[in-house]
């Protein structure tokens, strides 16, 4: 059943405070922490940055925390310009990718938190763990029966661009987080960055598996959880629509049948 | 704890091979009901404020009474197939499984008493 109240131990309370450092251009961050090995309920603490001192994106602001007030605070990142997808993370009540959020674009006091309903391993990391394996399952990679061409699988410029809007996907997680079909049924429903790339697959002219992939989709659960409620075309950093992937998905099913 | 790893949570019983159906029943239904509907509604209304006997008079002609029939039989039949998707989004275990039972109990039963009440004052 839906839980509408958090259980105790996950009941965030106010954390630390940490001082306000001298300068015209302070702002101040509220960010959720959790530790699993203190044993105490997540906690929002308050850091304040000069951002005179500052570089313009919330991760350059996470990392200002990390080496100059609070080295505990935890969060990945890598590429620091959208590729890696590692810094995802709630910003101002949008799942984002930190690296390019600008700080410019958060009205007020910047308020970060974890992907909304997964697991946190520690402080802004969700666990990620059953979003990857549902990736994994979708196979995706080239499925081929042909045998193999002496030099390359030749595909078609128009081919080509049916892709467009659907490799770019850096899972992320931002999309199946904010969705609230994943939220409440995450352990069937595949979410949508998991079929955005089931489609990318899909709809590639030289994949031929394109029978058992949709095999394999048509479920109540699987796909069909999906109820268009587009928030994961609304957040997506990359400006890609996995509901229209998952639109053109279920056209094809339709069509397998009428 | 289950040991289970997580390919195996993902992969859950696989598909089940079904689903399109319904899909396409909802986007039928949807489509019979946007034009049911609106007549319904006209007929409801012209009937609305009249006797006893002009109500009656109203769904005992064919029409009326085929677009009557129609919307219970098509509206409920969405109905409870939109239920069981609302339920299944929000339930688990057996209460899901006796709430859907409960829901398409309850839309046949809303249709049967509809078209009989239907039936007895056409006929």
């Amino acid at each position: 059943m839906v839980q509408l109240t958090l259980p105790k131990n996950s009941k965030i309370r106010t954390g630390k405070t940490w001082p306000k450092p001298d300068g015209k251009n302070v702002r101040k961050f509220q960010i959720y922490r959790w530790n699993p090995d203190d044993g105490e309920n997540p906690r929002v603490d308050t850091y304040f940055i000069d951002m005179d001192q500052c570089g313009p994106m919330v991760l350059d602001a996470l990392i200002k925390i990390k080496n100059e007030i609070d080295p505990t605070l935890t969060f990945r990142r890598s590429c620091r310009e959208g590729i890696c997808g590692s810094c995802a993370m709630n910003i101002d009540g949008i799942n984002t990718l930190a690296c390019i959020y600008g700080l410019d674009e958060v009205k007020g006091d910047v308020r970060i938190y974890p992907l909304p309903h997964m697991e946190v391993v520690k402080d802004l990391i969700p666990d990620l763990t059953h979003f990857y394996a549902q990736h994994a399952s979708i196979m995706p990679w080239l499925e081929t029966k042909t045998n193999r061409p002496a030099k390359e699988w030749r595909q078609s410029i128009e081919d080509r661009k049916k892709l467009d809007g659907l490799y770019e996907c850096v899972m992320c997680a931002s999309c199946s987080t904010a969705c609230p079909s994943y939220w409440w049924n995450s352990d069937r429903y595949l979410g949508p960055a998991a079929l955005l790339h089931a489609y990318r697959w899909i709809i590639d002219s030289r994949d031929e598996a394109t029978g058992e992939r949709l095999d394999a989709l048509e479920d109540p659960f699987k796909l069909y959880r999906c109820h268009t409620i587009m928030n994961c075309a609304k957040t997506c950093p990359k400006g890609l629509n996995p509901a229209k992937a998952i639109a053109e998905i279920k056209k094809m099913m339709v069509e397998r049948v009428v | 704890m289950r040991y289970l790893t997580a390919r195996k949570r993902a992969e859950f019983r696989g598909s089940a091979h079904h689903g399109t159906e319904h899909h396409w029943s909802m986007m039928v239904s949807a489509v019979g009901l946007a034009l049911l509907v609106p007549v319904w509604l006209y007929i409801f209304g012209a009937a609305l404020g009249g006797t006893r006997e002009e109500v009656l008079a109203t769904f005992a002609r064919p029409f009326p009474a085929i677009v009557t029939g129609l919307l219970l039989v098509v509206g409920m039949r969405h109905f409870a197939m939109g239920a069981t998707t609302m339920i299944e989004d929000y339930t688990r275990g057996t209460m899901r499984k006796m709430l859907i039972i409960g829901v398409i109990a309850l839309s046949w039963a809303v249709a049967a008493t509809g078209l009989f009440a239907l039936v007895r004052i056409a006929l």
